[in-house]
């Protein structure tokens, strides 16, 4: 499924337009990201990367709606949330995005099963379906049997695992993982990895934040941020054919 | 229900440091309701007795007087004289002209049936005695005016003292003979009354009642008493006067005319005691309202302490579960499920001190019961108002824990280590 990007018809489902994001420091003013725009259309597995200090985790912050821009637009699903309240937010957060962290971040006290269902019980969809969902789910990861196990029970992997089937659950806009096999040794890393690629072939939509570059190469494209601006967007597939031919 | 669940989950992260903490929240709520359930026998003891007197009576004694120099200064024979006086009933009688007056003489005396002895209480009266008295006939009849008028040596006799006197046979008929050889005819046997209100030392189950006309009669005024030794000789005429009257709305003017009349005569020797069952009832249930004020001080006070400990205990969970908070929070929680996270927490927290803690409160009474022999009464309205509150002071003192844990910064939390 290879497309041109002169001919993208898919649609945009998130975009930012001139996103800036200032914190004061003092008096001093701090340009964690300045005037940054860019798409995110359906189906694409996008990686963002940098230096320390480039801006990586504000974007990610404000990607997530953890965070409103300083100026600019931030639009999900086409429509503009850069000005929403704090309920709002986590609404949007709550239907639109999956959230994958480096460190899995379940809830300990909680089973499996409790803690894929949290993202749905927020929105008051908890029952039998959210429980079908669960397992399905979990099977999906390959995690089917251990729905009633708490999560220190579990391997890094198979939290991990757990933590993507959870992000699924309210069938996100996107997926946006934080460097999301940070703790994994290299086996396991590969395992996540072709996990995420299995899913971006079912037409999931994934943004993961890295400074890794093996797992950016995974990506369709790369976006390079420096200083808080867009350095450069690679198209992974180019540059790997590139990297091939020669 | 289901955020119950998880709070009572989370909970058990740190079994111990929330059994700790509910402690003084069960601390707090088995001491009231003890409390509550020893204060409110106690006052019930208390307000039964004075309305066993009767809320309606004004009840004058005579008392001894302390022992002056009067007394020591009497020659042996000439009797020491003291108490109520028959003109003194009469005044009363005339001042309260709708009220019951009613005389009594008590006069000690060993009574014999037989092999069966007993020595107690001969109570000289009138026949509105057992009205003013609130007590009943169980078998035969009261004592009559015309028993009265003729002197006549017919008695009625308490429960307790037919039980002595009869263990076997119906007392109806039977004559029972005091220590100077008279001879008094059973007439009446009165109902078991049970209750303390009798002549010193003794409840009127025990006593032999007979017409004030024939008590006179027959024992007349003086009382030889001996003791260690020494011979004393008292003067008496009556040794109380019981009045009833019609309302109890009368019986503060009632006690005022009384005082008037009686304690002003005995002024100097000081032995007329007047007692009014209805300034006691209030009194009682005054300090009864006093007691209750301690106790909900108290109870406050045990309930802050409690209450300070849960929302210290709080405060650390919501430190502690910082990174939760931000990933609740990243999943879509809204500022206020996060509050109602920690509120539910917080109150099943203090809930669960509160049910323990009534039921450790309801069995320290038991005990006290049994060990104390104090009569205990709990209320079920006390129980509730107690687990209510407990619920209640979680949910108080876990509001601030749970503003802070709503108003973090979801970034910051989820960066929180
Ligand atoms: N909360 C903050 N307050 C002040 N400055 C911040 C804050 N967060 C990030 N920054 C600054 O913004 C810039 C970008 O930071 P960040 O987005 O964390 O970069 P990266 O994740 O790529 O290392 C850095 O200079 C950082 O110091
Ligand atoms: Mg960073």
């Amino acid at each position: 499924m290879t497309q041109s990007p002169m001919s993208d018809d898919r649609k945009v489902i998130a975009e930012f337009v001139d996103v800036h994001r200032h914190y004061m420091m003092g008096t001093n003013v701090v340009r964690a990201l300045n005037g940054v725009s860019m798409q995110v259309r359906q189906g694409d597995y996008l990686a963002i990367m940098g230096r320390s200090g480039s801006g990586k985790s504000t974007m990610l912050n404000l990607l997530g709606c953890l965070d409103r821009p300083t100026s600019g637009q931030y639009l999900v699903g086409g429509r503009d949330v850069s000005q929403l309240d704090d309920d709002a937010l986590s609404d949007v957060r709550g239907r639109e995005i999956g959230f994958i962290f480096q460190s899995f971040n379940l809830i300990p006290q909680l089973t499996v099963l409790e803690n894929l269902e949290v993202p749905l019980f927020y929105q008051n969809r908890v029952g039998p379906e959210s429980r079908a969902k669960a397992e399905h789910l979990a099977r999906r990861v390959g995690l089917g049997g251990r729905l009633d196990h708490r999560p220190l029970e579990l391997s890094g992997g198979q939290q991990q695992r757990v933590a993507i089937a959870r992000a699924l659950m309210n069938d996100p806009l996107f997926l946006l993982a934080d460097e999301a096999t940070g703790n994994l040794d290299s086996n396991t890393e590969l395992e996540i990895l072709a996990l995420l690629d299995e899913l971006r072939a079912e037409g999931v939509t994934i943004v993961i934040v890295t400074h890794n570059e093996n797992v950016a190469l995974r990506a369709d494209k790369t976006l390079w941020l420096k200083d808080g601006e867009v350095e450069q967007l690679v198209d992974n597939r180019l540059a790997q054919t590139g990297g091939g031919a020669s | 229900m289901r955020t119950v669940k998880l709070g009572l989950k989370s909970l058990m992260l740190h079994k111990l440091r929330s059994c700790l903490t509910t402690a003084g929240i069960l601390f707090g709520v088995a001491s009231v309701i003890a409390m509550l359930a020893v204060g409110e026998g106690a006052s019930k003891e208390a307000l039964d007795r004075f309305r066993d007197m009767g809320v309606t009576n004004i009840l004058a004694r005579s008392v001894k007087p302390p022992d002056t120099q009067q007394s020591s200064s009497q020659s042996a024979f000439s009797a020491m004289a003291y108490g109520l006086l028959y003109s003194e009933a009469d005044l009363v009688q005339s001042a309260l002209p709708k009220a019951k007056v009613v005389r009594v003489r008590e006069v000690q005396r060993p009574l014999m049936r037989g092999e069966y002895f007993r020595t107690t209480i001969v109570v000289g009266t009138e026949t509105d005695f057992i009205e003013v008295t609130n007590m009943h006939i169980s078998e035969g009849r009261w004592l009559s005016e015309v028993d009265d008028q003729t002197l006549s040596n017919t008695c009625v006799i308490g429960a307790s003292l037919a039980n002595t006197l009869f263990p076997l046979e119906n007392p109806l008929g039977q004559t029972i003979l005091t220590g100077n050889d008279d001879r008094y005819v059973v007439v009446g046997v009165l109902e078991y009354q049970g209750r303390a209100a009798g002549p010193a030392g003794t409840t009127y189950d025990e006593c032999m009642f007979i017409p004030m006309s024939t008590s006179r009669r027959r024992f007349g005024e003086e009382v030889s008493t001996s003791s260690g030794g020494s011979f004393k000789r008292e003067r008496i005429e009556l040794n109380e006067v019981k009045v009833k009257l019609e309302t109890s709305e009368e019986v503060e003017s009632a006690a005022h005319i009384m005082r008037d009349l009686l304690l002003e005569a005995h002024k100097q020797q000081n032995d007329v005691e007047i007692t009014v069952p209805l300034e006691l009832l209030k009194q009682e249930e005054a300090s009864k309202r006093m007691f209750n004020i301690v106790l909900a001080v108290i109870a406050s006070i045990s309930l802050l302490v409690g209450g300070i400990g849960i929302m210290n205990v709080m405060l650390a969970t919501v430190t502690e579960r910082t990174r939760e908070i931000g990933i609740r929070r990243a999943l879509g929680a809204k500022r206020k499920h996060i509050i109602q996270q920690f509120l539910v927490e917080a109150g099943v927290l203090s809930a669960l001190g509160g049910v323990v803690g009534v039921l450790l409160g309801m069995l320290v009474p038991i005990g006290i019961e049994a060990w104390f022999a104090q009569k205990t009464i709990i209320l079920v309205p006390h129980v509730l108002l107690a687990f209510g509150i407990s619920a209640a002071v979680g949910v108080v003192f876990g509001i601030y824990p749970a503003w802070r844990a709503a108003n973090m910064d979801p970034v910051e939390a989820l960066r929180h280590e």
